[in-house]
């Protein structure tokens, strides 16, 4: 047995920085976080929204890790921290993953102002979202200038995800034109910047033209607004990356001028309250089972009660139970 | 839907290859299994630096890192890797070797703090086994 180390305590170490320190309170809540390390995180929340947070997102295969790392670099050499938050999905049926942008982000460790972390997509307590997202607070309230968050860009919870950065950045490789479709209407209209990757591809310029043609569409008329850039990037030619984050640079300025960040910033908190609200509605749901759910499914299988009425009875004896250890 | 006690069960493991090794296909058989045992498995890739392998099992707070060798180098490797976890404070990280390793030194890479040596050859519900038992042992973090 080992000695642990009391949430609250670690608390202390991550305001200090600690890398030990984050990686730890990420691991606990990540396992489902116990009052403790609820109060913890509470009390380090305190410390946080300092830093940009950029959420990353794309089709598997689109090359996400490695523009993730290419960024990295970039910040660097400009002076400033990153953390990452890289999540990767689970195997549907052993829940179990295999976590692999430690292979492109290899040569990014051992540099202290750097922090990595993998996340599996796997039902954390119901969601990804309030794990990866706390995670980004630690890195926050750890220090760290920039927190980027990468994530592939399907399903509702990675939605959530880059929504609750201050700048999204869609990747988009050439040669995917039927996944760009399909994105089309979920992340691709969330992004704050477009990225096409593999732009030393000769069939790149046709992505970069479709993308600005249908940015073209959605321009609305005015002064002062934020005019989605596209930017190409070569991991190949080891080109873009700079643009890329000037363009992310220029995006946060951008809201901070025109005022837009306290929207943003409202957004956020609204999409993380209503998450973890979600989460233990759902908790609660799946731990009192038994009785009075059955009893109502019951119902609402013979038609004596419509689903409806069925949540809201449920929702109203749920009041009684919620407690503050979620 | 998980409860919190599954959850909390998932076990960390990261797999590194350290050193001039190019052989990754046992590796990967290993990581495969690992998932589908139900674990978090982050894979290094080839050619990682000891101070490389355990400042990222130390970001993704691994409970098991398991290092395959093959080209021979463990008695320099082990003892580097070990040193380094203490160095940092994280001592308490389960240190799993596997690959070719004659017995001679297997006994004395155990008695130099290596908590766990599995040999090729070892089936691999074996490893997922001994790596479940290892993290029940250690307890709670």
């Amino acid at each position: 047995m080992i000695n642990r180390i009391p949430s609250m305590e670690l608390a202390e170490r991550v305001r200090e920085g600690h890398l030990r320190a984050i990686a730890r309170l990420i691991t606990r809540v990540e396992s489902g976080g116990d009052p403790e390390v609820r109060q913890a995180l509470a009390e380090l929340y305190k410390s946080t929204g300092r830093a940009h947070v950029v959420g990353i997102t794309g089709v598997p295969g689109a090359g996400k890790s490695t523009l993730v790392t290419q960024l990295v670099h970039e910040y660097r050499a400009s002076g400033r921290t990153v953390g990452v938050v890289a999540i990767d999905p689970s195997s549907p049926f052993s829940g179990g993953a295999i976590l692999g942008d430690r292979i492109r982000m290899g040569d990014l460790v051992s540099d202290p102002g750097v922090f990595i972390r993998s996340m599996a997509t796997r039902g954390t307590l119901g969601g990804l979202a309030r794990p990866a997202l706390d995670a980004v607070d630690l890195l926050d309230a750890g220090g760290f200038d920039v927190v980027l968050i990468e994530t592939v860009g399907v399903g509702q919870d990675e939605v959530d995800i880059v929504r609750a950065a201050h700048t999204t950045v869609v990747v988009n490789a050439p040669g995917l034109g039927d996944d760009v479709q399909a994105i089309k209407a979920g992340v691709l209209e969330i992004a704050d910047v477009h990225v096409v990757s593999k732009a030393d591809r000769p069939d790149s310029n046709k992505t970069i033209q479709e993308l600005k043609a249908m940015l073209m569409m959605s321009l609305e008329p005015g002064e002062g607004i934020w005019r989605v850039p596209v930017v190409p990037t070569s991991s190949e030619k080891h080109t873009g990356f700079g643009e890329l984050m000037a363009a992310i640079d220029r995006h946060s300025e951008h809201l901070e001028r025109s005022g837009e960040i306290t929207e943003r910033r409202r957004q956020i908190a609204l999409t993380r309250v209503v998450k973890v609200a979600e989460e233990i509605v759902r908790d609660n749901f799946a731990r009192d089972s038994r009785s009075q759910t059955e009893e109502l499914l019951k119902k609402v299988t013979q038609r004596e009660l419509d689903p409806h009425g069925a949540a809201v009875t449920l929702l109203k004896a749920m009041k009684e139970t919620i407690h503050e250890s979620h | 839907m998980q409860n919190n006690d599954n959850s909390a069960a998932v076990i960390r493991v990261m797999l590194a290859k350290i050193g001039l090794d190019g052989h990754d296909r046992g590796i990967k058989v290993v990581a495969r299994a690992l998932r589908d045992a139900g674990m978090d498995v982050v894979y290094t890739g080839l050619h990682r630096t000891p101070e490389e392998v355990v400042d990222a099992a130390i970001q993704e707070d691994v409970d098991i890192l398991g290092i395959s060798l093959l080209s021979g180098a463990h008695m320099h490797i082990f003892p580097k890797v070990l040193e380094l976890l203490k160095a940092k404070e994280a001592e308490d990280m389960i240190v799993a070797g596997g690959g070719v390793i004659p017995d001679d030194d297997v006994k004395e890479l155990y008695q130099m703090g290596v908590d766990k040596i599995l040999l090729q050859d070892t089936p691999p519900q074996e490893i997922i086994d001994s790596f479940r038992q290892l993290v029940a042992e250690r307890g709670a973090r």
